[in-house]
């Protein structure tokens, strides 16, 4: 593409967004640079906490308190006078130069579809107002372009959508609500927040090559900000990696995958491709014995009732286990992998017995110890269970009772089961810390003082305290960022072997499955549509669902954009 | 939606069978009945009535039969319209209260009116300049407002009538309207000794609503819509008044639930002190001299007054929140 | 990769002040956060002088609350002075009140007291006094002031209709009304504990019925039910069956709310990953419980108390203040403003109010604290 000076829509130089004042001020961007051109998608790509969001917020001068612009200029190109590029930062971020190019110049989609809509507004309404805001049209008029940019954005039925509220719709149509909701004065910059973080990979696909189709439409120029690399991989023309606050590294995206000059994009993408093959480590476990089995599950069915909110009447139920089988080999791993609502965290809390389940059976074969049936026992009886089977969770903020020290907090289980008492206990909660990577003395602090992935180290402490035979790990590395994932898989890995233990890994990311598992379920709508070796389901998928999921998922490569088939699957190719 | 309201509206029936459960044991609750007060009447004017006449009255209204019995035979006179006797007043209850209640009904919803314009926009403003002086000085009023008992404010305001300007400011109506007939000139009369009840009334219920909708809107601003809002374009008052005003207003409708039962409950007080014609002075009167029939069918439409409001404010709000409205 | 072994991700302890944070338990984090709510500091020292009060309040006033000398009736406040001048004109300790000088209005032919310049009526500290029962225990003779000369008048916040003195009145109603408010709220807790607890561990139909009658009671006006039940107190029951009872009443219709927070609370740990996590840990029912969930819920609970204890303060000084409360010769806040029901008394005596006063700041100082305390609760709330 011939690049001229015509072509640049918005140029950022040399800007700063401060956050406070005094001793405390943090610097959350600092002094970058920044070049949107027309027709091009400039991904802005870093881990949370590197300033992308308020770079994006700096451009349309909307830095909320107490954050303020402290240096810099935002230039949109041929909006001054006489058609002078125009510094948005130096404007008065409430006056009504600004106001005027928010939403007709320059738009904005945000991260969360569920609580970026008004909730007691129709679609309709929040569409027709920006129109109305920019442009001098009848209601009439503004209701019509509303129902046209719907249309656009492939709602279906928008004559009556229009009328619905978002509450109504799926976070895929919200997202598509919002979408049209941005494009609906044909801005010259998009600028689009991690606009896909909070879907589903089918429903993250679905949009991605919208937004795409969309912009090759309409010509504008693109801002898209993510931490995800697939991502940029499929969407990016040019990318910019941030890392606190600084831009390290800008160029095309081809030259950011295969030829990255600064060590931190190196860094991000070493972190991501290592996700993209399995663990070195996994090769290392001897395989293990599918006829050895720990633990057999049959027919597993669950369903939850529905209640009102003026008495005890129960509505029609919902299935979130339906008939799900499998078994799982000693020292196997086993992925489950599904996405939000497939039943997979109702399936790993039915395992632990933190839920009942209906019908079914759950057989667990502990080493030197008689197959017990887990769903048939009461209550009350599983509790000497949980010595062998154990859980790591998804939050690492949750799960640990912040009013309890490390040593509290790993010293539970042990003083629970009469393990350990006294300074013996200590000695073992200091092993345990050593042993999952974090210094003895952390045993004296509380949960607050520790980070997203040191937090979650505590808890596979807790985990194994008790030497199980089975860890259900319910989405243990969604909350991390994208470099740390990798190092409490591979943590985990080494524990399983070490203490030749048996894992249910249970995510939603495939990518995490394929690293880890040694075979992976596909649940969808509460049954497992198919199981097998993880690379034989991830080259060669056999299901319908699974071929949609699997094609879903952003390679983090630019270079294999567009050569595999999007395929789509049932009730998926609307939401 | 329907099954929605046909469901709130059901739900009074139980809560108006528990109310009259609820007075008719406060009636029951004093020792003696209706008749031991009338013969310790008689006694003290000087003529004992003989027992068998009183064992006549008691088994002629029935208050020989076990209390269950009692309490039917009493719902079932009340939804005649015979509430009793009053004592006190040697006239029926059912005389008594209508024109007392109506009042009461008149002042509830005036102050309700009065609190909900003041204090929507002073909690927007506290809300929206949060830390500022005005906000600042906005809170400590409140916190004031809630510590002030308001039959204090009464009196104080009475004071400072007497002490200023020389008259009491007690009452509802000028002497010469007191019992005349309702009139133009009577309205506007009753309109001018109406804010200060309303005032007085008004004082803690305002502070708490501030409160709470500084709060309600507090959370709503730090939503993700006020931002995509903003970066539409939309001028700032236009956007907090359109999305997280109007978002904040739904929680502050249903206030309604409790700041009427406290209007009321204030109003027994207030009016006691500043002498209104509403229901709080005859109330507090029968129950000093346990005249029950009276006190207690006070209290039992004091709470219907208040659970009517109630339902009143759900049923607006199912029209004000469509997340209600389509999801029953 | 070796990673595993070093995680990248620990930063090394910053300061002295990161390095506090992070071995603080729960509470002194807690004390951090409330630190920093000055008014709600600012209440707690108040708070303190009025607890202290109220339970010393026999050596503090300086008179019985309930002699009178019909003689000082309507007698208006002195000031009191430190200092005084000697034959030199130099300032000497002499703390002293001035007299009162009786004259007559010709217009309404009224007795009017007047304070008077000339008279000096000299104060002392810790003086000997009628013989008086420290917390019905022992025998005192010693008040921390009064007048020197017995029977000299000593009226700091003036005289009531019969000549009492207000400001040991007020002493005297600070330990009736603040213990009321306390007891109250304590036995709301204990019903608002159990049915709130009940509620939200067993759920099901128990939960639903409770929370129907939570709802219900509190659509109702609560005075007109406090004053009925209150009403039907028999008027020869002694003052302390009848100060028990009215603490009753005032709970029985309180605990509603209390029960509301500590059900919501219990439901939401339940549900906490934490506590499942314990469950999982072998905890016992008790355990979890005890240890688990009572620590992030006490300190909720405390911050409600705080805030309900002024509820019931004010609905104790409107009962009495209606007259259907406590009932003299008790002497609370709200009995003693029962004096200034009417507007004839309080033209003529203003400084019937300050038992109003003393309500308004009791409240306002609890208002504060609870607020400060409710911002406190949760120290790891991330904002």
């Amino acid at each position: 593409m011939a690049e001229s000076a015509g072509d640049i829509v918005v140029e950022v130089k040399n800007l700063s967004t401060w956050f406070g004042s005094g001793g405390d001020t943090f610097k959350a961007v600092d002094g970058i640079d920044l070049m949107l051109r027309r027709g091009r998608t400039l991904c802005v790509v870093g881990e949370s906490g590197s300033g992308k969001s308020v770079t994006a917020r700096s451009i349309l001068n909307i830095v909320p308190k107490p954050g303020r612009i402290a240096e810099g200029q935002v230039l949109l190109h041929g909006a001054g006078p006489g058609g002078a590029p125009l510094d948005l930062a130096a404007l008065n971020p409430h006056g009504r130069q600004i106001r005027a190019i928010r939403g007709r110049d320059i738009s904005m989609i945000f991260q969360e579809p569920m609580s970026s809509l008004s909730p007691v507004h129709t679609i309709g309404q929040q569409i027709v107002e920006v129109i109305r805001l920019h442009q001098k049209v009848s209601n009439a008029e503004a209701r019509e372009r509303a129902i046209a940019m719907l249309e656009q954005v492939r709602i279906p039925r928008p004559e009556q959508s229009i009328d619905a509220y978002p509450f109504e719709f799926s976070g895929g149509m919200r997202q598509r609500a919002m979408t049209a909701m941005a494009l609906a004065c044909e801005p010259k910059l998009l600028i689009a927040d991690e606009p896909t973080t909070a879907l589903d990979v089918t429903t993250q696909a679905e949009i991605l090559d919208l937004m795409r189709g969309l912009q090759q439409r309409l010509g504008m120029a693109m801002m898209f900000i993510t931490h995800d690399m697939g991502v940029v991989a499929e969407i990016a023309d040019d990318v910019a990696v941030m890392y606190r606050g600084k831009i390290v590294e800008t160029g095309p995206v081809d030259e950011i995958f295969h030829a990255p000059q600064h060590p931190y994009t190196r860094r991000l993408l070493d972190s991501v491709l290592a996700l993209e093959s399995r663990s070195h480590l996994a090769s290392k476990i001897a395989r293990p014995n599918p006829a050895d089995v720990i633990l057999e599950v049959r027919d597993l069915s669950l369903s939850f009732g529905g209640r009102d909110a003026f008495g005890g009447v129960k509505a029609g139920g919902v299935k979130a286990l339906d008939a799900v089988s499998f078994s799982l080999a000693r020292g196997e791993t086993l992925g489950i992998v599904g996405e939000s609502g497939s039943g997979k965290t109702t399936l790993g809390r039915s395992i632990m017995r933190i839920l009942a389940p209906d019908a079914g059976n759950i057989v667990f074969s502990g080493r030197d110890a008689a197959p017990v049936d887990l769903a048939a026992l009461p209550q009350g009886a599983v509790r000497p269970l949980w010595r062998d089977i154990r859980m790591i969770f998804q939050d690492p903020f949750a799960s640990l009772n912040p009013r309890m020290t490390v040593l509290q907090v790993i010293a539970e289980p042990l003083r629970n089961y009469g393990v350990a008492a006294g300074a013996e206990l200590e000695e073992r909660v200091g092993e345990l810390l050593d042993r999952v990577g974090l210094p003895r003395d952390a045993m004296r602090r509380y949960p607050h003082a520790f980070s997203g992935g040191q937090r979650q180290r505590i808890g596979i402490a807790r985990a194994i305290a008790m030497r199980p035979q089975l860890i259900v790990a319910d989405e243990a590395t969604s909350a991390l960022d994208v470099s740390l994932r990798a190092q409490v898989l591979d943590l985990m890995l080494e524990l399983g072997r070490e203490l030749s233990m048996s894992y249910v890994f249970i995510s939603h990311d495939m990518s995490v499955i394929r690293y880890m598992c040694d075979r992976v379920a596909v649940m969808h709508r509460g049954r497992i549509v198919e199981i097998g070796e993880t690379e034989a389901v991830c080259e060669n998928p056999q299901h319908p669902y699974t071929r949609a999921l699997i094609s879903a998922i952003p390679k983090p490569d630019p270079r294999q954009r567009g050569r595999l088939a999007r395929i789509r699957y049932g009730a998926e190719a609307v939401a | 939606m329907l099954r929605f309201i046909l469901r709130r509206v059901l739900w009074m029936i139980p809560s108006f069978i528990a109310v009259s459960v609820v007075a008719f044991i406060i009636i029951q609750l004093p020792p003696g009945d209706f008749v031991t007060s009338y013969a310790a009447d008689l006694a003290t004017s000087g003529s004992p009535a003989d027992p068998a006449t009183l064992e006549a009255m008691r088994i002629r209204y029935g208050l020989d039969q076990p209390l269950v019995i009692q309490y039917f035979h009493w719902i079932w006179n009340a939804l005649n319209g015979d509430l009793g006797v009053s004592f006190e007043y040697r006239t029926p209850v059912a005389d008594i209260i209508w024109g007392r209640l109506g009042m009461t009904a008149l002042v509830a919803f005036c102050t309700l009116i009065f609190v909900w314009i003041v204090a929507f926009p002073v909690g927007v403003y506290s809300a929206v300049r949060q830390y500022s002086v005005g906000d600042y000085i906005v809170t400590f009023l409140c916190f004031l407002g809630m510590a002030t008992p308001n039959f204090l404010l009464a009196l104080f305001v009475m004071y400072l009538s007497v002490t200023y300007l020389g008259y009491s400011v007690g009452g509802l109506f000028s002497p010469d309207f007191e019992n005349a007939a309702w009139s133009l000139p009577r309205v506007v009369d009753l309109l001018k000794h109406l804010w200060i009840p309303v005032l007085v009334l008004g004082v803690a219920g305002i502070a708490a609503l501030v409160r709470i909708m500084r709060a309600n809107l507090l959370d709503e601003l730090g939503k993700p819509y006020v931002e995509t809002a903003r970066a539409k374009g939309l001028p700032e008052l236009t956007l907090i008044l359109r999305y997280p005003t109007r978002v904040a207003l739904n929680p502050f409708i249903s206030t309604v639930g409790w700041v009427l039962p406290v209007l009321v409950s204030g109003d027994v007080i207030v009016s006691s002190v500043l002498s209104l014609p509403t229901a709080g002075p005859i109330l507090i009167q029968a129950l000093k001299t346990q005249d029950m029939y009276l006190g207690g069918a006070l209290i039992m439409f004091q709470c219907i007054l208040v659970l009517i409001g109630t339902l009143l404010s759900d049923l607006l709000l199912v029209w004000l929140d469509p997340r209600i409205r389509y999801d029953r | 990769m070796t990673a595993s072994s070093a995680p990248a991700d620990l930063p090394a302890p910053v300061d002295l002040r990161a390095a506090r944070r992070a071995s603080a338990s729960q509470w002194r984090l807690m004390w951090w956060q409330f630190r920093r709510h000055r008014l709600a500091m600012i209440s707690s020292v108040v708070l303190a002088l009025i607890s202290f009060v109220a339970i010393f309040c026999e050596f503090l006033a300086p008179f019985d609350p309930n002699a009178f000398t019909p003689r000082y009736t309507y007698a208006p406040p002195q000031a009191l002075h430190f200092f005084d001048r000697n034959a030199e004109g130099g300032l000497v300790w002499s703390p002293h009140v001035n007299g009162y000088k009786v004259t007559i209005e010709p217009t309404a032919l009224r007795r009017v007291f007047v304070v008077d310049e000339a008279q000096k009526v000299p104060v002392g500290f810790f003086v000997a006094s009628e013989p008086y029962s420290m917390w019905g225990l022992f025998t005192l003779e010693t008040k921390l002031f009064g007048p020197l000369n017995k029977g000299d008048p000593l009226f700091l916040l003036g005289a009531d209709r019969l000549g009492r003195d207000m400001l040991s009145r007020i002493i005297y109603g600070t330990r009736i009304s603040m213990s009321i408010g306390l007891i109250g709220v304590m036995l709301s807790l204990v019903l608002g504990l159990v049915l709130g607890g009940i509620s939200g561990y067993y759920g099901g139909w128990i939960d639903n019925i409770i929370q129907r009658v939570i709802e219900f009671i509190l659509s109702l006006p609560t005075t007109p039910l406090w004053l009925g039940l209150a009403a039907a107190m028999p008027n020869n029951w002694p003052p302390l069956q009848i100060y028990l009872c009215i603490t009753i009443i005032l709970s029985l219709i309180g605990w509603t709310s209390l029960a509301r927070v500590i059900r919501g609370r219990f439901l939401s740990l339940r549900t906490e990953d934490f506590v499942t996590a314990a469950k999982l840990d072998g905890a016992s029912e008790r355990r979890i419980i005890f240890r688990h969930m009572a620590p992030s819920f006490v300190s909720h609970i405390i911050a409600e108390v705080s805030l309900a204890i002024p509820a019931m303060i004010l609905a104790e000084t409107a009962l009495s203040f209606l007259g259907l409360g406590l009932q003299p010769p008790i002497v609370s806040w709200g009995v003693l403003l029962q004096e200034a029901q009417n507007i004839r008394s309080i033209t003529t005596a203003p400084w019937l109010f300050a038992p109003g006063i003393a309500v308004v700041v009791a409240v306002l100082s609890l208002n504060f604290v609870g607020d400060g305390l409710r911002d406190a609760a949760d120290p790891y709330r991330q904002s």
